[in-house]
């Protein structure tokens, strides 16, 4: 069975800028890894790379087995939403929906089954209030827990989830560690870039990324031996 | 009923409403994207940059069709060309494109002095002119484009709402973008000899953005912006019939002047939709 993520001397980056260099780890199907570091570290730009938004420099990638671009529509992609079209006539459960689009192809009818599915993932991170108002009009708050709804939803091998508690409140960051575990429960393998460490904590693995370069290991072991990343931002 | 009689009365201007109202029904499919998009720019290069095509193919003796596919390609490619070799935002590479093709349009057309008419009629069309062929033509485009937007709706959707998310469901952004400016291309070249590529423009514009001030839904804003259209065609024929106006641009003003009649009305909905 290959791994879920797979990289060998890889080097990322955007318009031929090295960001992070000769970054090599392995990351077994169904664990979950955690990004840490500081801004500007890499982060953003691994995830990307991970989602095929970004080919990588040099080096080798493979997501389950196969090429980034390959694996494309096997992940699912939470960016660090902050422009919504004010115009784009799209409720929230209209986001939700788009979920499908993947799984069901072109043409493919999205099934009553999958409807219930929507509304589940609504109710669980309590956003069924809002669930008919447009996207545009919701807080940044109750649109990420709408984003969140999505990942859910998306049912994919392979979850790329980047700052996922931005502007979530204590109830949400609560809903949202309770869909890690589901998420984990089936299988999936789940990559979270976080400032926050207790998130980051419970990760099976953590890549630490900063300026004296990366170190990659078990979660909790790396938080406590990377001092760097603490005195980041200075 | 009087207003209705010049319609009754002339063929000419039966044709010129059909031709008016199926380009209408077609601009109002691909320039709901365009709206929602911001795609508005490089509409108007578009419709712009087809006049050198038109002129070369007259030029050549070829159709004028034929030329507006050629010249449509051209901007296409150019655009995406400069897009991927350079830095350079797309608003620039549009522009460039833009302003190179129109000015080569009027070189070309300026070699003959006998189409210093043409150039007008390249412009703002022949809408009283429309023949029974043009209306067929239109007809079939109109049904093309309306399948097309129908069958790949949730790229469509997706590309709409975040370029990103459609990569990563597995539909190429690149890809449906080019197929998008394709299909808005398609419609300026069939619009073009009854409504003209400058006035097509408006029809594009106009009643898609009018339909998105209110609509909720993708849907609805292309219904209602066809409907709008629609509407803006009869009026504009009506008012040029009657004051011997020119008609393709009271077709336009029209449209426009819809939009800026439906502001307020849209602030009164808003206004008693926060009282309620």
């Amino acid at each position: 069975m290959p791994d879920a993520l797979l990289a060998e001397n890889l080097c990322i980056g955007h318009d031929r800028r090295t960001v992070v260099s000769d970054l090599s780890f392995r990351l077994p199907l169904g664990e979950s890894l955690a990004l840490i570091g500081g801004n500007g570290s890499g982060k953003t730009t691994l995830l990307r790379t991970l989602a095929g938004l970004l080919p990588p420099l040099s080096g080798r990638l493979e997501i389950l087995g196969d090429g980034p671009a390959v694996a494309a529509h096997q992940l699912a992609w939470l960016g660090q939403f902050q422009n919504t079209n004010p115009l784009l006539p799209l409720r929230a459960r209209d986001v939700v929906r788009m979920a499908f689009f993947s799984e069901r192809g072109l043409w493919g009818k999205i099934r009553a089954d999958d409807e219930a599915r929507i509304d589940e993932a609504l109710a669980f991170f309590q956003a069924d209030d809002f669930a008919k108002r447009p996207i545009s009009e919701l807080s940044g708050g109750q649109r990420q827990r709408v984003y969140l709804s999505y990942v859910l939803v998306r049912n994919a091998k392979i979850v790329l989830l980047d700052e996922p508690l931005s502007n979530l409140d204590a109830g949400g960051m609560e809903l949202y560690n309770q869909a890690m575990e589901q998420m984990k429960a089936r299988g999936s393998t789940i990559v979270v870039a976080t400032h926050n460490l207790e998130d980051a904590a419970t990760c099976d693995k953590a890549l630490a990324l900063g300026p004296q370069g990366w170190q990659f290991g078990t979660g909790g072991k790396i938080l406590l031996e990377m001092p760097h990343h603490q005195h980041e931002g200075h | 009923m009087p207003l209705f009689q010049p319609f009754l009365d002339n063929q000419f201007l039966q044709l010129a409403f059909g031709s008016g109202a199926l380009a209408a029904w077609a601009c109002a499919v691909v320039g709901t994207y365009m709206v929602l998009r911001g795609l508005s720019f490089i509409g108007d290069a578009l419709s712009h940059g087809v006049l050198p095509g038109i002129a070369g193919a007259l030029l050549l003796g070829l159709p004028g069709l034929l030329g507006a596919a050629v010249g449509s390609a051209v901007m296409i490619g150019g655009i995406t060309v400069i897009q991927r070799r350079t830095r350079l935002s797309g608003d620039t590479a549009i522009g460039l494109l833009f302003v190179g093709m129109l000015a080569l349009g009027v070189v070309l057309v300026s070699r003959s002095r006998t189409f210093s008419g043409d150039l007008i009629k390249i412009l703002f069309g022949e809408i009283l002119a429309a023949s029974p062929g043009d209306l067929a033509l239109q007809g079939g485009a109109l049904v093309v484009t309306g399948l097309l937007a129908w069958l790949l709706r949730r790229p469509f959707l997706l590309l709409c709402f975040s370029p990103e998310h459609a990569h990563v469901s597995g539909y190429s952004p690149k890809l449906f973008h080019v197929l998008m400016l394709s299909m808005i291309a398609a419609t300026v070249i069939v619009s073009f000899q009854t409504v003209g590529t400058m006035l097509v423009f408006g029809l594009l514009i106009a009643p898609a953005a009018t339909a998105a001030l209110f609509a909720r839904r993708m849907g609805t804003i292309m219904v209602t912006a066809g409907i709008l259209g629609t509407i803006a065609v009869f009026i504009g024929l009506e008012v040029s019939y009657q004051g011997n106006l020119a008609a393709g641009a009271s077709i336009t003003l029209t449209s426009v002047v819809l939009f800026f009649l439906a502001l307020p009305i849209k602030a009164w909905v808003e206004q008693r939709r926060t009282h309620a």
